[in-house]
C-alpha cells in the first residue's frame, strides 16, 4: 500500500511540468481580430472552461507568420483557388463565379460547415458541397476529396470568413451524425489504444515528446504546416492522428471522418474562423 | 561480461539448444488481483542497458510520455506520465513488470499503452502505415524486452 501512496505523490509532482498555451493575441494583417480563446460551448462545459485555438500552442515565430498574409504560405493556395474560382469548367461551361459572384460572397459559409443539407438528406462538409456543385451543377469532374485543388478551394472559402465565430448546428437532423462523431472522438483506436480525447482533451498543454499538445481544434483549417510545407485538409490531419495510434485509419470523405469533422468543429463553436492557419 | 553471457543464453534459447525457454505467452501472464506479475516473462534475467535503449525506441517509446533525469540528454522528453525517477523506490519488481506488461490493470483507463498483449484492439493497424493489421499480432514488446525494461526501471532510485 505504501508504494501506491507514493506513486500518487509522483503523479502530482508531474503536474507543474505542463507547458501551458500562451496569452498572445492574434490580429491578421493588422485588421482581422481573431478570437483564439472563448468560453466552452454548452455541450463541452463539463470538459473545458475555455476553448483555445491551436495557434496558442505554437512558438512566436510560427504565430507571427499567420498574422500577415504576405508571410503566410497558405495564402498561395488561396490565390491558386481564386484562379480556379473564375475558371470555366465542365459541360455547363460555367465557373463558380457564374453562379456565386466574387469569392467574398462566401463570407459566413465556413463558420456553419459541416452542415445538414435538406435536399440531399445528409451532413455535408465544405468539400462535399464544392464537389456537388462541380458534378451536379457544372458537369465537371469531382476534385479529390483532400487533394490540393479542393484544399486550396476550402482555404479560399475559409479565408473570406476569417474573424467570424464558428457556429455549427449539432441538433435537429444533424444530431445523429454529431453523436457518431462524438463516439469516434472517445474511441481508443489502434494497438496503442488512444482516443482523440486522451491527447487533446486530457493532456492538452503537455508535451508528447517534442510536440506541444493542443486541444486539436479545427477552426484554423486548412492549415499550412511547416513540417510538410503545404496546406493540409482537416480530414488528412485526422487520418494522420489515427495512424499514429497504430490503427487502421479512415479515408478522407468517409462517413466516419465527416461525422468526426462535425463533432470536432462543434468543440470550437465560439472561436473565430482562422484558416488558412500556420502550424508546425 | 553479464551482457555477453545473456547474449549467449539468448542465442542458445533461440537456437533451440537450451531446454524450451519459459516464455510466458501474452494470454497466460499470471497477473495477481492487483495487476502485478511475480514471475519473469522470459525466464532470462533482464538486461538494464538494453532496457535503457528501449526507453527511446520503437513501440516502447516510453520517453514520449515520461521524463527520467538520467535520460535528459535525449532532449524533448514527454510530460504526460509521471517522472520515472525513483520508480524502483515506489514499486516492487513485480509491480513494474505488471505496469510495463499491461498498465491498465494497475491504473484502470490509463493512457499508457498495454505493451504485452495481442488482442482486444479497435481497428489494429499494420505498424504506422495506416493499413489494417493482417494475421496474428505480436505484442508491442517481446517478453525479453519487458524484462529488460523492468531491469532498467529497477535501477531508478531516488538520489
Ligand atoms: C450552376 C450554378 C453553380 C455553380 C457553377 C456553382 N455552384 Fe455552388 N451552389 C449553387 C447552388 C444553387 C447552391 C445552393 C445549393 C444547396 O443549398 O443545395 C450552391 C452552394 C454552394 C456552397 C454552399 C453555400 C452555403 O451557403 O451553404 C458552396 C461552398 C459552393 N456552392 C461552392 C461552389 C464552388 C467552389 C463552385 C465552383 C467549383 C461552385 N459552387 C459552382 C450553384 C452553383
Ligand atoms: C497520441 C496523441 C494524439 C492522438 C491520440 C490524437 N492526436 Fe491529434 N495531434 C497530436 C499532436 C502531437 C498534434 C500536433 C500538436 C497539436 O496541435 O496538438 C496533433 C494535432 C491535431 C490537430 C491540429 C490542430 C491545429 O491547431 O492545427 C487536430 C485537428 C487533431 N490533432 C485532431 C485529432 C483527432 C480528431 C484525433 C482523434 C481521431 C486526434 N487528433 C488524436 C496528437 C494526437
Ligand atoms: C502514451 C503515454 C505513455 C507511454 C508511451 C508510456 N507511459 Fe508509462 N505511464 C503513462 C501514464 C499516464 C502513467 C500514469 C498512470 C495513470 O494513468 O494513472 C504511467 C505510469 C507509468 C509507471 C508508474 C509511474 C511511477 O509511479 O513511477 C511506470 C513505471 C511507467 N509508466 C513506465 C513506462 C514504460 C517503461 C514505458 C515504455 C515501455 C511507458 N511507461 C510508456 C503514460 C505512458
Amino acid at each position: 500500500m505504501k508504494t501506491r501512496m507514493l506513486s500518487l505523490a509522483g503523479l502530482l509532482l508531474a503536474g507543474p511540468a505542463l507547458a501551458d498555451p500562451d496569452d498572445d493575441t492574434l490580429v491578421i494583417n493588422g485588421e482581422i481580430e481573431i478570437v483564439t480563446k472563448a468560453p466552452a460551448p454548452a455541450h463541452l462545459e463539463d470538459v473545458f472552461d475555455t476553448i483555445i485555438s491551436g495557434w496558442h500552442y505554437r512558438n512566436d515565430e510560427t504565430q507571427a507568420i499567420e498574422a500577415d498574409d504576405f508571410e503566410n504560405p497558405g495564402m498561395l493556395g488561396v490565390e491558386a483557388a481564386r484562379d480556379d474560382w473564375f475558371e470555366v469548367a465542365g459541360t455547363g461551361e460555367e465557373s463558380c463565379a457564374s453562379c456565386h459572384g466574387e469569392p467574398e460572397e462566401m463570407a459566413g459559409v465556413r463558420p456553419v460547415y459541416p452542415k445538414w443539407n435538406e435536399d440531399a438528406g445528409e451532413v455535408r462538409t465544405l468539400a462535399m458541397q464544392v464537389n456537388d456543385c462541380r458534378t451536379s451543377r457544372m458537369g465537371a469532374e469531382p476534385w479529390k476529396y483532400a487533394g490540393d485543388e479542393m484544399t486550396d478551394m476550402v482555404a479560399l472559402i475559409s479565408s473570406v470568413s476569417r474573424g467570424m465565430p464558428v457556429d455549427v448546428a449539432i441538433d435537429g437532423p444533424a444530431q445523429s451524425t454529431w453523436e457518431a462523431g462524438r463516439d469516434i472522438y472517445y474511441t481508443r483506436y489502434g494497438r496503442l489504444e488512444l482516443a482523440c480525447a486522451n491527447c487533446h482533451e486530457d493532456n492538452n498543454g503537455s508535451m508528447i515528446r517534442a510536440d506541444h499538445l493542443s486541444q486539436g481544434q479545427i477552426n484554423g483549417f486548412p492549415t499550412y504546416r511547416l513540417k510538410n510545407a503545404k496546406l493540409n485538409a482537416v480530414q488528412s490531419r485526422f487520418k494522420g492522428c489515427i495512424r499514429d495510434t497504430m490503427a487502421e485509419t479512415f479515408e478522407p470523405g468517409s462517413p466516419e471522418l465527416v461525422a468526426l469533422e462535425l463533432y470536432v468543429a462543434s468543440r470550437g463553436n465560439g472561436l473565430s474562423v482562422e484558416g488558412p492557419s500556420v502550424r508546425n | 561480461m553479464k551482457r555477453i553471457l545473456t547474449g549467449i543464453v539468448l542465442s542458445l534459447v533461440l537456437g533451440g539448444v537450451a531446454p524450451a525457454a519459459e516464455i510466458v505467452p501474452p494470454a497466460d501472464v499470471p497477473f495477481d488481483e492487483y495487476g502485478s506479475v511475480e514471475t519473469s516473462l522470459s525466464g532470462t534475467p533482464g538486461d538494464p542497458e538494453n532496457g535503457r535503449a528501449l526507453m527511446n525506441k520503437g513501440a516502447g517509446n516510453c520517453v514520449a510520455c515520461h521524463r527520467v533525469s538520467e535520460l535528459e540528454e535525449l532532449g524533448f522528453l514527454g510530460t504526460i506520465g509521471p517522472v520515472l525517477d525513483g520508480a524502483a523506490d515506489r514499486w516492487t519488481e513485480a509491480d513494474l513488470r505488471g505496469i510495463v506488461a499491461d498498465a491498465k490493470r494497475i491504473f484502470p483507463e490509463t493512457m499508457m499503452p498495454s505493451f504485452y498483449k495481442t488482442g482486444g484492439y479497435v481497428r489494429p493497424g499494420d505498424g504506422f502505415t495506416g493499413e489494417a493489421a493482417e494475421g496474428e499480432l505480436a505484442p508491442l514488446l517481446t517478453a525479453q524486452e519487458v524484462e529488460d525494461l523492468v531491469a532498467y526501471l529497477m535501477t531508478l532510485h531516488e538520489s
